[in-house]
């Protein structure tokens, strides 16, 4: 009878796992008729915590809760003490100064200072150029790729290297590259041009900076497309592909009306990560050109850390990160419906 | 028709086709790799080789770079060199040949420490919180769960400054600025957001069954989910950790925002290492290549995940 057991009682967990299937009453009656049925109850999760361990819920909560409670902790809590600053005029330097009120003053401040919206224009160039070349570049690779050519992995392995490093480490080592009299950049930008190498200077140009984090970035996040991309095309059925055979259709009217919009999804998925990541850009440009020459690549993140941790004008900052905040917020929202609507399509 | 006669299916890429193909991407990876080529190199160079024009792909080998990485170094007269012993080890006989005397380490060292400490401190942290969380997603129906898997996600859209201006003031009331602790915390909570959603992904993917059946045996919730879950889990348990050990390695802006001395790890520290007359490019090199050799490995490791752990589980391939 024993070995019977375990058969019997997953065939009753079963029915009793399926809700609203039995009230508990129900099944303490059932429990009453036979022994074998008894045991099953017992492993019913909602019953067996009256018997012996933690209940679900409890449980559940316990697991739960740590997490929720670090969270609020270093990042809720910071983020209601910013939009209660940012209403004053307090300063991170001269705490010891009465703290004063100011309402809306500083974003009434901020959305009318053209140098805000100068930051912005600079970021807006690098989002669009960098998520522009990234996609065309990464999809492109992508598409080779699944060729399936021999050594494909490895070479695939080799090519996504660059996005595990570090930003900052990166941007460093490219400030070397960029050097105009001795770095690499310039040198084979001068073999293959015929210029002089120290004719030009990528980061100390106006017209040639924004360019330059634009390379590093795109050297950096072109593997991240490819890699999403991928995947993108590896999902779509062999079949589809052999059906268009069938059809005489042409691999030119194949790619555009089987491959991308197949894989529209997923590069649209990589766009929104990369245009997200690189609206918040910091590091790597800090270290590339720390937002100069003047402030031709003073993305968004730089014209804050200068205000809040240069300035000290912690108010002022406060307000400029939370409009920053809720800019990346409303931009992701509107992207993820449009996400959505080109899924359910 | 003569592809009647071949195994292969109509819609496989000809050789042709795949030796094209394969040949432009590795012409991407050759060209890709060249800047990290070239740093390694230059990790290698003496300080004249490394700022040549044209740039010297040949060059005689020189552990310099590393030497000035380790050590800082204090200039000193001939005759004052002539007066001290015979040298001690490479390094103080490469100083002394450019009339310098080795001063004493440099700190490198600890701050790689740091990076260690701090990356290992707040992964360990963040999985821990991680495991517990996803699986508590995973199997319990939690009210407001797929507000509360938001809310857990939004919290890494944050731009990093935006953080750092309140956590600043925060440390600095509570007595964590510039500590350890405080930039395991902070790294934790950051990686905590990709932990529930990688490993609620992974922890999907184990059939309830399992700890249905270890639970008709006898065994209570708690005892299923530390002996049948979390065994099951172990490699996706294994990816996550990777993942949040290289953000927590890789992380800059809140490193040289709130770290100045005793917690900085090594990435604020590498650009800022000068020698005489600017920067030092070889001690840069030389630190940048023992910051990245690890990673290297861990992306050699993590290769069949990467998907997963970039797009926040969204894509599993």
């Amino acid at each position: 009878m024993r070995s019977g057991l375990p058969f019997e009682t997953t065939g009753i967990c079963r029915i009793v796992d399926d809700p609203g299937a039995r009230s508990v009453d129900a099944m303490n009656e059932l429990s009453a008729s036979s022994r074998i049925t008894y045991r099953a109850v017992m492993v019913r999760p909602g019953v067996a915590r009256r018997i012996r361990g933690l209940s679900d819920r409890t449980l559940a909560w316990l697991f739960i809760t740590p997490t929720i409670v670090l969270l609020l902790a270093i990042n809720i809590f910071p983020l209601l003490w910013t939009i209660y600053l940012s209403f004053t005029n307090y300063r991170a330097n001269r705490a010891n100064v009465p703290t004063i009120w100011l309402g809306a003053d500083w974003y009434q401040s901020i959305l009318t200072d053209p140098d805000i919206w100068a930051a912005m224009q600079v970021t807006a160039h690098f989002v669009i150029w960098t998520v522009v070349i990234e996609t065309v570049i990464g999809f492109g690779l992508a598409f080779l790729i699944d060729k399936k050519f021999r050594g494909h992995g490895m070479w695939t392995t080799i090519i996504l290297l660059p996005m595990m490093l570090s930003p900052a480490v990166v941007g460093n080592f490219w400030t070397f590259l960029y050097q105009p009299q001795i770095g690499l950049f310039n040198y084979v930008v001068a073999f293959f041009t015929g210029r002089d190498a120290s004719s030009f200077q990528m980061l100390g140009d106006v017209r040639l900076s924004p360019w330059a984090i634009v390379i590093v970035d795109a050297w950096m996040w072109t593997p991240y497309v490819m890699l999403i991309c991928l995947a993108g095309l590896r999902s779509i059925p062999d079949y589809i592909y052999e059906a268009a055979e069938v059809d005489r259709a042409s691999k030119w009217r194949q790619f555009w009306s089987i491959t991308l919009p197949m894989a529209l999804p997923f590069i649209m998925l990589a766009v929104l990560f990369r245009g997200i990541e690189n609206f918040k850009m910091f590091d790597m440009v800090n270290l590339l050109t720390g937002g100069g020459p003047g402030s031709t690549t003073e993305v968004a993140s730089i014209t804050l850390k200068r205000a809040a941790f240069e300035s000290w004008r912690t108010g002022y900052s406060s307000a400029f990160a939370i409009i920053l905040f809720v800019t990346v917020f409303g931009l992701a929202n509107i992207y993820v419906k449009a996400l959505n609507k080109v899924k359910s399509r | 028709m003569t592809s009647a006669t071949t195994a292969h299916s109509v819609v496989e890429p000809s050789a042709a086709t795949r030796r094209f193909a394969g040949s432009l991407v590795v012409l991407y990876a050759v060209i890709t790799m060249i800047p990290l080529v070239w740093i390694m190199l230059t990790a290698f160079k003496s300080p004249d080789d490394a700022i040549s024009y044209p740039p010297k792909v040949m060059f005689k080998p020189s552990l310099e770079g590393f030497c000035n990485l380790f050590t800082t170094r204090s200039r000193q007269t001939p005759d004052f060199i002539r007066s001290l012993g015979p040298p001690q080890g490479l390094c103080d006989s490469i100083a002394r040949s450019r009339n310098m005397v080795v001063a004493g380490p440099s700190n490198y060292v600890p701050r790689f420490v740091n990076s260690l400490i701090i990356a290992f401190g707040s992964t360990v942290l963040a999985v821990a919180l991680g495991t517990l969380s996803a699986y508590g997603f995973s199997r319990f129906r939690v009210p407001l769960k797929d507000d509360l898997l938001f809310f857990i996600l939004s919290t890494r859209m944050m731009p990093p400054i935006a953080v750092a201006i309140p956590i600043y003031l925060m440390y600095r009331t509570v007595g964590l600025s510039d500590t350890r602790l405080g930039m395991i915390l902070l790294y934790t909570s950051v990686n905590v957001s990709l932990a529930v959603w990688l490993l609620k992904g992974f922890i999907d993917e184990i059939p309830r069954e399992y700890e249905e059946a270890a639970m008709i045996d006898g065994y209570t919730r708690f005892q299923a989910f530390v002996k049948v879950v979390l065994p099951q889990a172990t490699t996706g348990i294994a990816a996550t950790a990777i993942f949040c050990l290289i953000f927590a390695w890789n992380e800059y802006a809140f490193a040289v925002l709130l770290t100045s001395g005793n917690a900085q790890t090594a990435p604020p520290f590498i650009p800022i290492i000068i020698g005489e007359g600017g920067q030092d490019w070889p001690a840069v090199a030389a630190g940048t290549t023992l910051f990245l050799v690890p990673i290297v490995v861990f992306t050699v490791l993590l290769r069949k995940h990467l998907l997963r752990g970039i797009t926040f589980g969204a894509v599993r391939k």
